[in-house]
């Protein structure tokens, strides 16, 4: 540990920064045998960057050598910039010291493809094997799996790591062989589906022998690129509502595209990231997988992208004013999840709250209900104000806009890092 | 007027309550040896701890309702707001008397008041649990200042000793001026006598620290620094998530260590 580590450590943390997945959440390892750490099932963030992400994760890439060429990756062969690859020992003791210190829950490793898939994937394999075995180690460890490497050697980051991971970027085949020649749809689906095999199996094994070893228990995840392509958010959502429900990922997570080799003339000009349509997107995921929404509800052929000036819970609402206004003190809870400024644990409280009695407006402000946005979409008792269909879809929504304005930044925010827990 | 005057323990304030509710007398204040300010005209109680009276009250909210149930009370307690013991008899008295489980009528008015201040506390142990930040000394003690706003060191403690379990750790409160240290059997309660640590910045003096300890603060400053996406700024998410008065035990956000680092 050196002046040369610490050069390192500005490159390749500086290279592996593009990747937006920080997220320690859904492994619960206990600390076994009085070792070090552990995995909290929900995640600590220890701290925040001024762009304002949180910070939970060591990323790190091992090496960003490449020999492949991605268009919207800052890595790629043809770029001429500085290049250096740690040692296997240099990761390890940065993990555990600044682990020790409590600055981070855990490691996030990907990597440049070196030589081959097999050669660059063993190693990342071996840096998680030394962690656990070596350092007795059990804190977070999210290894990305290398497209074309050997299943076995996944097969063993399983074992070792909390969530392994495979970036599609692209939500299109046809888009992604234009911008990543070297790589197609098929070569990154294969590890995903070793993965999602292996956990299956691991789960029966478990269900048998309760101490078979786990595998991947915060299971996989995916990233994929807004705004590099013409791929619209129907292309994307439902691509990542079959990853959910097929491939059963635990997290997909979108990556507003920032132009990082701006004379690739495949690119768009962007004047800034999509950050607007990154947080739409986002939202829209979070309907799909708290709120009990299809995809389809949220875009489809009529609607294939998302409004960027409302949320698309308003934006649905508004588009389907027939299912309101909804009876707060009789609906059922998913029909009462669906109403704008409901969240889920509002909801919940809801459905308790009205056991000892009709809800009022007031009780509904007490349990947190922003009315501002849900009068328009319910009754309840003694409420008579104009709904929705009263007032107009259009109506609404231009009053939407007018009082959320200001706020419009902040809910962006709390939402977003929300999903990033 | 009545007052019923506690020993400054979470025992003798339930231990007060029981009496309260067994003499039935509606007490008007009760307030902890600490913060009682002489009424003359009151009528007052003096109570100190009686484990068998704190007991039977805890035994009947947990029977009535559940082990985090009275968790939250307990954290309601370390948020030290002015009244709390007023809020918690309401609420013990609520549970116990009322047939039903209120915990979670939400337009109870004692149910809010309470939950909120749970809720408090709860947030403040967590940005315990993120911003905590160890420096290693030279005897391999890690050390931690911090300078909550709640009374919250210890229900940070379970969770520090299950997650540090192989390094004997320092935890200090710079604001009530008591501390733990786990020396990797068990946790004690300290207080630090000597002049290791200043109390202000939360450092510890820098002929006690280990040798790598500035390295590693340095290389954490240089992994933060160039994880941040620059045309990604904003500053506003950033300051709302990472308050000013966390900065000084953060290496990443200390001026201190910028100039060290420069
Ligand atoms: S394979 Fe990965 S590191 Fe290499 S150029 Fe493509 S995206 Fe970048």
């Amino acid at each position: 540990m050196n002046q040369n580590t610490t050069n390192k450590l500005k490159i390749l943390a500086g290279a592996a920064k593009y990747d937006v997945s920080c997220a320690s959440s859904g492994s619960n390892r206990p600390n076994q045998g009085k070792g070090l750490g552990n995995a909290s099932p929900w995640g600590i963030c220890h701290s925040f960057t001024e762009d304002g992400r949180c910070i939970s994760l060591m990323k790190l890439m091992l090496t960003n050598y490449c020999i492949y060429d991605c268009a919207y990756c800052i890595n790629r062969k043809s770029n001429d910039i500085p290049r250096t690859t740690f040692t296997v020992d240099e990761v390890v003791n940065l993990t555990i010291e600044f682990y020790r210190r409590n600055y981070i829950e855990g490691l996030f490793l990907s990597s440049g493809i070196i030589k081959n898939p097999d050669y660059t994937m063993e190693r990342m394999v071996r840096i998680a094997k030394e962690l656990r075995q070596k350092h007795n180690y059990n804190g977070y460890i999210h290894l990305k799996a290398i497209p074309g490497a050997n299943d076995l050697l996944h097969h063993k980051a399983g074992l070792f790591a909390d969530r392994l991971s495979v970036n599609i970027e692209i939500a299109t085949e046809p888009n992604l062989k234009a911008l990543a020649p070297d790589k197609n749809f098929k070569s990154i689906l294969n590890p995903m589906n070793t993965i999602k095999n292996r956990i299956l199996e691991n789960k029966e094994e478990r269900r048998k022998f309760k101490h078979s070893p786990r595998f991947t228990p915060a299971g996989q995840s995916t990233q994929l690129i807004i705004g590099a392509t013409p791929d619209s958010d129907k292309h994307i959502l439902t691509l990542a509502g079959n990853l959910y429900n097929s491939n059963k990922l635990k997290r997909v997570y979108y990556s507003g595209f920032i132009p990082v080799n701006d004379y690739d003339k495949r690119l768009p000009v962007l004047k800034e990231p999509p950050l607007k349509r990154e947080n739409r997107l986002y939202q829209a995921d979070w309907l799909f997988r708290f709120y009990h929404f299809n995809i389809d509800e949220i875009v489809n052929d009529q609607h294939p992208d998302l409004d960027l000036e409302i949320d698309p819970k308003l934006s649905y609402a508004l588009r389907n004013p027939w299912l309101f206004p909804v009876d707060i003190n009789k609906a059922s809870y998913e029909t009462i999840l669906r109403v704008p400024g409901i969240g889920v644990l509002s909801a919940k409280k809801i459905i308790l709250g009205r056991r000892y009695g009709k809800l009022t407006i007031a009780s509904l402000k007490k349990i947190g209900v922003v009315l501002k946005r849900a009068q328009y979409f319910i009754t309840c008792n003694e409420l008579k104000q104009p709904t929705v269909n009263e007032l107009q879809p259009e109506t609404v929504r231009q009053i939407m806009l007018s009082h959320n304005r200001p706020k419009v930044q902040n809910n962006r925010i709390i939402h977003k890092q929300l999903s990033l827990f | 007027m009545n007052i019923f005057i506690y020993d400054h323990t979470f025992e003798g304030l339930l231990t007060a309550i029981h009496d309260a509710m067994e003499m039935k007398i509606n007490p008007d204040k009760i307030v902890s040896t600490k913060s009682f300010q002489d009424d003359l005209f009151a009528i007052k109680y003096n109570i100190s701890a009686e484990y068998d009276k704190f007991e039977e009250i805890w035994k009947k909210v947990k029977d009535k309702t559940n082990e985090q149930s009275c968790q939250r009370i307990f954290k309601a307690y370390l948020s030290e707001n002015a009244g709390i013991e007023n809020v918690i008899y309401n609420y013990i008295k609520l549970i116990i008397e009322t047939p039903h489980n209120i915990e979670t009528d939400f337009s109870n008015d004692t149910v809010i008041k309470l939950n909120n201040l749970q809720k408090k506390v709860g947030r403040e142990v967590h940005r315990m649990l993120m911003f905590t930040r160890f420096q290693k000394t030279i005897d391999d003690i890690y050390y931690a200042s911090f300078d909550p706003k709640y009374n919250v060191i210890p229900l940070t403690i379970s969770h520090f000793k299950n997650r540090f379990a192989d390094q004997k750790w320092v935890i200090f409160d710079t604001r009530r001026k008591y501390g733990y240290y786990y020396d990797l059997e068990n946790v004690r309660e300290v207080t630090i006598g000597n002049q290791k640590v200043n109390l202000e910045t939360g450092k510890a003096d820098k002929d006690i620290l280990h040798v790598s300890e500035k390295l590693f603060q340095k290389l954490w400053k240089s992994y933060y620094d160039s994880i941040n996406i620059k045309e990604r700024k904003n500053l506003k998410v950033h300051m709302q998530f990472l308050p000013k008065r966390f900065w000084k035990f953060l290496p990443e956000k200390d001026i201190t260590n910028k100039m060290i680092a420069n």
